[in-house]
């Protein structure tokens, strides 16, 4: 009796679950899917392959190739600093490390804004300098920098914490300096941590719309990422195309997570 | 090398971890530092090899002073009490981890590790992770990984403190062996009186940061400089000021002079050894450990009346050590209304 209803109650529990899921996140992926190839494969792709559409993702992937091996290295020795080194100003610089998940997108394209504004801190003696930050790379790439901070340092962490010091401890009595140890050692105890942040951070950048259209100025073909092409063709009443991009970045996504697994099962075989 | 450390302090917070510690290890040999949890003795053991950074005095091996040399230039082959094996790499891996720090070519390598694999009873196993050896193999494994780089001096901190009962005496009856063959100046740290006695040949009692006495077992056993050895190295009663062995307790079924009447409280075997349990007339609780043929011959049972005399007790005057207090006195020698005497094992 009591085992039957255990088993109802797990099913009923999953069958929660699965609802919840398709309902709120398989549902509208399904939609995107079935109204991009609606009309064939042409339209779609005619539309990611025009020269913004191709601009866009290009830019995108630069976003991911440099804010995600900054966030890499930045995350990692930050994490490193938070467990390794105890000193007070950890809790401090903890806090400053999940600013990016409190605050809105939206909030840190205006903050930028204003910073490296023609009336900013910075903007003017920039600007002197010959050196432009807003509506240009620049921007975007700090605010795409700003907002996937979080993630490496948050996945590493807590593997951190796990492994303890005493397996450094033997490198350092076996003659590891302190580089080797963290190569040897260290590294390779975190790595899937790191690489789950890393998957993380590049998701986050990839995605980012509210901070970077804000300094972008969104210039078509100029400083227009995926998710700003992507908004662009929906108001233009372009949904071809609008359908078409938000499916190439889900799959943008969903290869560095398949990356990741495929390299997870290499290594564990 | 001969190890040596002098006037060492270390402080963590509120906490004196060491007090002032000096000790001699001679160039060869076997030492126990032994004490209860929080003594010190792992602390001294870290700051010898440089893991912990003292505040005070120094470290010298083979007459250098090493205090300021980083942990990787010390040369100290170091054994954790939760083996540290590196999760990631194979045993073999782990054996010739300093090997390939020092850049030693891959024959050699191989060579070398094959030779301590063998040494260590592990070489059919090269190509495991530690996750799948046992504690005993795991502890084995960061030993061979410690002598590779032909360690100046050998440290264990605890390093059969996680492992259960019988695997814990094999170890150690091979670790007295692996000694007797390398003669690699060893320090290894425990809590277990009985194993430092069984592996080492000199033992430095420890005690809130400070060395109570250092010397051989039999020193330490028969010459306990205060109170706290002579309750530490072997089980004790206390008779008011007095501190005997329980083997050292005498039971006759007839009264003699300076004997003492008891009442036996209970009696348990405990194999070739037998622990009995005594009442004084007031109050005190003793007990005395007869062989079973003492036993049997005496005929003991519980409630009986029996009489006790120690051959021997030793009195300590505060922490200053008595000459010789054998033989000095009896229980009869107790101030009267001294009744907080009591059975003390131990620790």
């Amino acid at each position: 009796m009591r085992t039957a209803n255990g088993r109802r109650g797990r099913w009923s529990l999953r069958a929660l679950g699965l609802g919840y899921l398709t309902v709120l996140l398989l549902a509208p992926l399904v939609v995107i899917f079935f109204k991009t190839f609606e009309h064939g494969l042409a339209p779609p792709i005619e539309a990611v392959t025009s020269p913004d559409g191709l601009h866009a993702l290009k830019l995108s992937l630069l976003m991911v190739a440099i804010a995600v091996p900054l966030n890499t290295i930045f995350g990692v020795g930050c994490a490193l600093l938070l467990v390794r080194h105890r000193w007070k100003g950890n809790a401090v610089i903890d806090s400053i490390i999940n600013l990016p998940f409190a605050i809105s997108p939206i909030v840190i394209g205006l903050s930028l804004f204003l910073l490296y504004g023609t009336k900013g801190w910075f903007g003017p003696a920039l600007s002197e300098a010959g050196i432009e930050i807003l509506f240009s790379v620049p921007g975007m790439v700090l605010a795409s920098i700003f907002v996937s901070v979080p993630f490496v340092v948050r996945e590493t962490v807590p593997v951190l914490q796990e492994i303890g010091t005493e397996q450094e401890q033997a490198a350092s009595t076996l003659g590891a300096n302190a580089w080797q140890t963290f190569r040897r050692i260290t590294l390779p105890a975190i790595r899937w941590g790191v690489a789950y942040g890393i998957v993380l951070t590049t998701a986050r950048v990839l995605g980012e719309f509210g901070a970077v259209s804000i300094v972008s100025g969104q210039i078509s073909g100029e400083t227009e990422t995926l998710p700003l092409f992507v908004e662009k063709q929906f108001t233009n009443f372009n949904t071809a195309g609008a359908y078409g991009a938000s499916v190439l970045l889900a799959l943008l996504a969903l290869t560095t997570l398949l990356a990741m697994n495929v390299l997870k099962r290499k290594e564990d075989a | 090398m001969g190890i040596t450390v002098e006037g060492a302090s270390k402080r963590f917070g509120d906490f004196q971890a060491l007090n002032d510690v000096s000790i001699d290890v001679p160039n060869g040999s076997l030492t126990a530092l032994l004490g209860p949890s929080g003594s010190g003795k792992s602390t001294l053991l870290r700051a010898i090899a440089g893991l912990e950074n003292l505040d005070g005095g120094r470290v010298l091996i083979d007459d250098e002073d090493v205090s300021t040399k980083p942990v990787q230039k010390r040369e100290v082959g170091f054994v954790f009490q939760h083996y540290a094996a590196f999760k990631h790499m194979t045993v073999y891996e782990n054996v010739g981890f300093g090997l390939k720090i020092r850049k030693w070519e891959k024959d050699k390598i191989s060579e070398r590790v094959h030779e301590l694999l063998r040494l260590v009873q592990l070489d059919g196993l090269a190509g495991r992770y530690p996750s799948q050896l046992s504690g005993g193999q795991r502890q084995r494994m960061a030993l061979a990984r410690a002598l590779a780089v032909q360690p100046q001096v050998l440290l264990l901190d605890e390093p059969f403190g996680a492992l259960d009962a019988k695997v814990r005496k094999d170890l150690r009856a091979w670790l007295r062996n692996l000694h007797e063959e390398m003669h690699v100046t060893t320090i290894f740290v425990t809590h277990d009186q009985e194993e430092a006695m069984d592996v080492a040949e000199q033992l430095v009692v420890m005690n809130e940061g400070r060395v109570e006495q250092s010397g051989t077992a039999d020193e330490l056993y028969e010459q306990p400089a205060n109170e706290f050895v002579m309750t530490f190295v072997g089980e004790v009663n206390r008779l008011g000021e007095h501190f005997v062995r329980p083997h050292d307790m005498e039971v006759a079924l007839d009264r003699d002079e300076n004997s003492e009447e008891a009442m036996v409280q209970r009696i348990v075997q405990l194999g070739f050894e037998v622990r009995i349990e005594f009442a004084l007339a007031d109050g005190t609780e003793i007990w005395a450990q007869l062989t079973r043929a003492e036993l049997q011959k005496l005929e003991l049972r519980e409630k009986q009346i029996v009489y006790v005399r120690p051959r021997q007790t030793k009195v300590f005057s505060g922490d200053v050590p008595s000459p010789d207090g054998r033989g000095a006195s009896t229980p009869h020698d107790r101030k009267p209304g001294d009744g907080n005497a009591e059975v003390s094992a131990a620790v």
